[in-house]
């Protein structure tokens, strides 16, 4: 059993995190170090805070420096939990901060993913205004963005995260490690009213029921958790119509073109033409299981010109969404979304249309001289009601 | 001598002192409540027969000046802060007059910074008494901790003029740091091998003080054109090696955000400014060179390119983001009273239309008018700002000082007065019930911008009109607080002593507030 154990993050450069040491020794009872920059302010509170979490772990000696750069309750709590679970492993109880009544409200399967910013799980300096930049959904990373060491201290910071930050109506999703480590990520955050499970890495239809299940079993209320598998390699772009129809609750289908063109063997270019089959794939599949087709992320932050090509491109393809890794990126791609003037002209006509013939008790909708189907309502139906979300009509 | 007696309750509710170091102030009466009624400072009257016949005022060395200058116990010596982190000026006067063994100055420099760190020794040994000017840094640490002998006096910048102009600061020695000078004394910052820009913050110290200085490392031939500072106001003229290090005025701040947090600030703040219908043609606007105002120029910016609209003026500080928009035909003039950067510098040297401007023509209260009275929207930064729209820019929440006063309060004049600032920073509220330090009324602040929402001054119904309809996110502003402290936490009482340590004067020559002892 490791006796001294540490958790979270501290230096010159860190922000609204902390570091904790704990060492479980045998007697002297519980002694607090405390450096903090807010310390003449919120230093006797973070000591209370600190004892309470003790007292309910029931820990009765250590020695516990706490290294504070302005860290909130939920990050200190979430930090003091990991460094105690990782100085004894036989801890197995679960400090919750209290849940905030803006944490709870729900999302609905149809729903607007244009947007979905990326927040990596270990870093909370960048979660707590993340709500702010209006994406359509957060993503709290589990993956990719957080070291293999630090896993275990980054999903109990998501899960305090989840229960204590108001993210403002954004869809609330959390991105998984693959399985089996992903399992242990749906344990500790799948209760904390998360709406959607990102699966990295998806190459088959099992994979996304056995996270399903497992999901199902584990959940206290009966709420659907959704579900978007993101595909990044070559078997996985095969696989995207078993995949996207494999259970009820999959919601979307997402691309991810850094591993899959590393997969594939060749180097991602700003044109991304090398990837044109996976993404019809993934357009393709997703439609026809009647799910969103999400785009991959772009990568040059500074380049806003160039994301708004890309999404325009990614629209035109059939993509409903795309990946954002900087806040300042939302608008553009929200922007890009949009149905253009003559677009929209268009789409009310024959939702005119549709709802006259309706009215006058016609089987047949015609605009002018052409007939049109079904889909093509649909389609205006659907054009028009993103023009209402983003603001144009 | 107690550094700070009789203390009474102003108008604004703050127990301040009505004698400072000796002298009597006068309470805070109210917003445009006071008005004095003596006449102005009475400059010592020289006479052009006690100078050289050929003008020449060149001497060896700036201790023979100080020397030639009378310099003795308990006199006033100023300095501008134009080279700001890079002066090399204040602290060489203040080491030769530790050399010649003077005590008690009061040193009165436009601004401090944390350079003039050196400066410590001398307030200790007693070579200074007190310093009356902005106290940041290791200073303001130190006068924070109620080392200083004297109590702090922390005035705007106009504040500053208008007290030399007015004779309540009386300047005994002036030593202005210029870029280039000839041997009369004619002066200026623009030319030389380091130029830092216009000379506004000193002309009213070379007009008034008993002896004026000028330093200088670029000696010109007769005559240095143009004349920030005249030759005939000069005493003396030192040629030294170096006055300053240019590279340390632009460090910092002068650069466009990049926190998504900060640029959701400036786009409120740009998108407000067109909601509430200030965006036009012709309009005139100040944004500073901190890193929220650039953002929210360039968001404007680019808003007035979008409409085919142009500004008629902007006030600097300038940087090379105003001076673009200037060369890009966004705005015809660009008032500048500080200049950051050589993009900057060589327009305002080379274009007519970007105009220096003394700090009396923007922001002396005892103008007769000034510029800043016109200016449509005023973006600024502050530490603390509370429910009732007080601000504080000069106190950080634990009471320590931070910050000098700078054009805040000067500022408040414009039409309309916008406060930018993160809800939050480091877990410690913005938003309080009662500012720590009280620098500017909250009547005079018409809007805070935060990332969480825009609180209008309720006293400013015409803006809550115009932008009711705007889709932006306007809030009460006690309710922005709630959300911060449901999520911050609430922070204790900074505890703090009743000892004053310096006094936060107004615009008007009265007293603010009281600047108090930190305890540890």
């Amino acid at each position: 059993m490791a006796k001294i154990a540490s958790a979270g993050n501290y230096g010159p450069k860190i922000r609204s995190d902390c570091m904790v040491t704990i060492e479980l020794t045998d007697s002297g009872g519980i002694q607090i170090e405390l450096i903090s920059k807010v310390k003449n302010y919120f230093g006797d509170h973070i000591i209370s805070l600190a004892q309470k979490e003790l007292a309910f772990f029931g820990i009765e000696n250590t020695k516990v420096k706490i290294e504070d750069q302005g860290a909130l309750d939920f990050v200190i709590s979430a930090r003091i939990e990991a460094a105690l679970k990782k100085a004894d492993n036989t801890i197995s109880k679960s400090y919750l901060p209290e849940m905030k009544e803006h944490c709870k409200y729900k999302t609905a399967k149809e729903r607007l993913r244009r947007s979905r910013l990326y927040l990596p799980g270990g870093s909370p300096k960048l979660m707590l205004n993340a709500g702010l930049h209006g994406s359509d959904g957060i993503i709290l990373d589990l993956e990719d963005s957080v070291h293999p060491d630090v896993k275990d201290s980054a999903r109990i910071l998501v899960r305090n995260a989840l229960r204590t930050i108001d993210f403002k109506n954004s869809e609330r999703m959390v991105r998984i490690n693959q399985l089996p480590i992903g399992f242990e990520d749906i344990k500790e955050i799948i209760n904390e009213n998360v709406h959607v499970v990102l699966i990295p890495k998806c190459e088959s239809k099992q994979q996304v029921t056995d996270i399903d299940t497992y999901i199902k079993k584990l959940k206290k209320d009966k709420s659907p958790v959704f579900l978007m598998p993101i595909i990044e390699s070559a078997k996985g772009v095969i696989n995207t119509y078993e995949i996207a129809s494999s259970c009820d609750n999959v919601v979307a289908l997402a691309l991810g073109l850094e591993d899959y063109t590393a997969d594939i063997g060749v180097m991602r270019s700003k044109s991304e033409k090398e990837c044109f089959f996976a993404k019809s794939m993934v357009v393709n599949a997703a439609k026809a299981a009647g799910v969103q087709a999400i785009d991959t992320v772009f990568s040059d932050v500074g380049d806003m010109d160039g994301l708004y090509e890309n999404v325009k491109q990614a629209k035109a393809m059939g993509f409903d969404g795309k990946g954002c890794i900087h806040p300042r990126q939302i608008k553009v791609v929200h922007e890009a979304f949009l149905h253009t003037k003559e677009e929209l002209v268009k789409a009310q006509q024959i939702v005119d249309a549709y709802n006259t013939a309706k009215k006058e008790g016609k089987g047949v909708v015609s605009l002018g001289s052409k007939m049109i189907d079904p889909p093509v309502v649909k389609q205006a139906q659907h054009i028009l009601k993103m023009a209402k979300v983003g603001g144009m009509i | 001598m107690k550094k700070a007696d009789k203390f009474m309750k102003n108008a604004a509710g703050r127990l301040v002192p009505t004698i400072v170091n000796g002298k009597p102030v006068i309470p805070f009466q109210g917003v445009n409540k006071y008005r004095p009624t003596h006449k102005g400072a009475a400059p010592r009257v020289p006479t052009c027969i006690d100078y050289p016949k050929d003008c020449n005022k060149i001497v060896d060395s700036l201790k023979e000046a100080l020397i030639k200058s009378g310099l003795k116990d308990g006199m006033t010596i100023s300095t501008h802060h134009h080279y700001r982190n890079g002066d090399y000026v204040a602290n060489r006067i203040f080491d030769i007059a530790a050399e010649l063994g003077v005590k008690d100055l009061i040193w009165a420099p436009s601004a401090a910074f944390p350079c003039h760190a050196p400066i410590i020794k001398h307030l200790e040994s007693g070579v200074v008494h007190h310093i009356e000017g902005s106290l940041n840094g290791p200073l303001g640490d130190f006068c924070s901790h109620g080392k200083m002998k004297g109590l702090g006096y922390l005035r705007s910048h106009g504040g500053r003029y208008r007290a030399v102009a007015d004779g309540e600061l009386h300047i005994d020695i002036a030593v202005l740091a210029a870029s280039a000078a000839d041997m009369m004394g004619n002066a200026n910052g623009v030319l030389g091998k380091h130029p830092f820009g216009p000379v506004s913050f000193s002309r009213v110290d070379s007009k008034n003080a008993d002896r004026t200085l000028v330093v200088t490392d670029t000696l010109i031939d007769f005559p240095c054109y143009p004349w920030d500072i005249m030759g005939n106001d000069v005493d003396f003229v030192v040629v030294v090696d170096e006055i300053g290090d240019p590279e340390q005025i632009v460090s910092g701040t002068t650069r466009i955000t990049k926190s998504p947090d900060r640029l959701l600030i400036a786009e409120y703040a740009a998108k407000f400014v067109d909601a509430a219908g200030i965006l036009k043609d012709g309009m005139n606007f100040q944004a500073g060179a901190g890193g929220t105002s650039l953002a929210f120029v360039d968001f404007i910016n680019k808003m007035m390119t979008e409409k085919g609209i142009k500004a008629r003026s902007l006030i600097g500080g300038s940087t090379k983001y105003l001076v673009d928009m200037m060369n890009n035909g966004r705005t015809d003039y660009i008032f500048d009273g500080q200049t950051f950067g050589l993009e900057a510098i060589s327009s305002l040297r080379d274009n007519p239309k970007h105009i220096p401007i003394d700090i009396f023509d923007i922001y002396d209260f005892h103008a007769k008018g000034n510029l800043v009275q016109m200016m449509d929207v005023i973006v600024l930064g502050s530490t603390e700002v509370d429910v009732n729209f007080n601000a504080n820019c000069v106190t950080h929440s634990d009471g320590r000082m931070l910050h000098g006063i700078g054009g805040f309060q000067n500022c408040m004049m414009a039409k309309c007065t916008m406060i930018a600032v993160p809800s939050f920073r480091d877990r410690i509220p913005v938003i309080k019930d009662e500012v720590t330090t009280l620098v500017a009324p909250g009547e005079l602040v018409d809007v805070i911008v935060t990332e969480r929402g825009i609180a209008i001054n309720p006293l400013r119904n015409d803006l809550i009109e115009a932008t009711k309809n705007s889709g932006l996110p306007i809030r009460d502003i006690k309710d922005i607080k709630a959300e911060i402290d449901d999520m911050c936490g609430i922070p204790a009482k900074p505890k703090l002593s009743d000892e004053a340590v310096a006094v936060v004067e107004w615009v008007d020559g009265t007293i603010l507030d009281t600047v108090r002892k930190v305890e540890e």
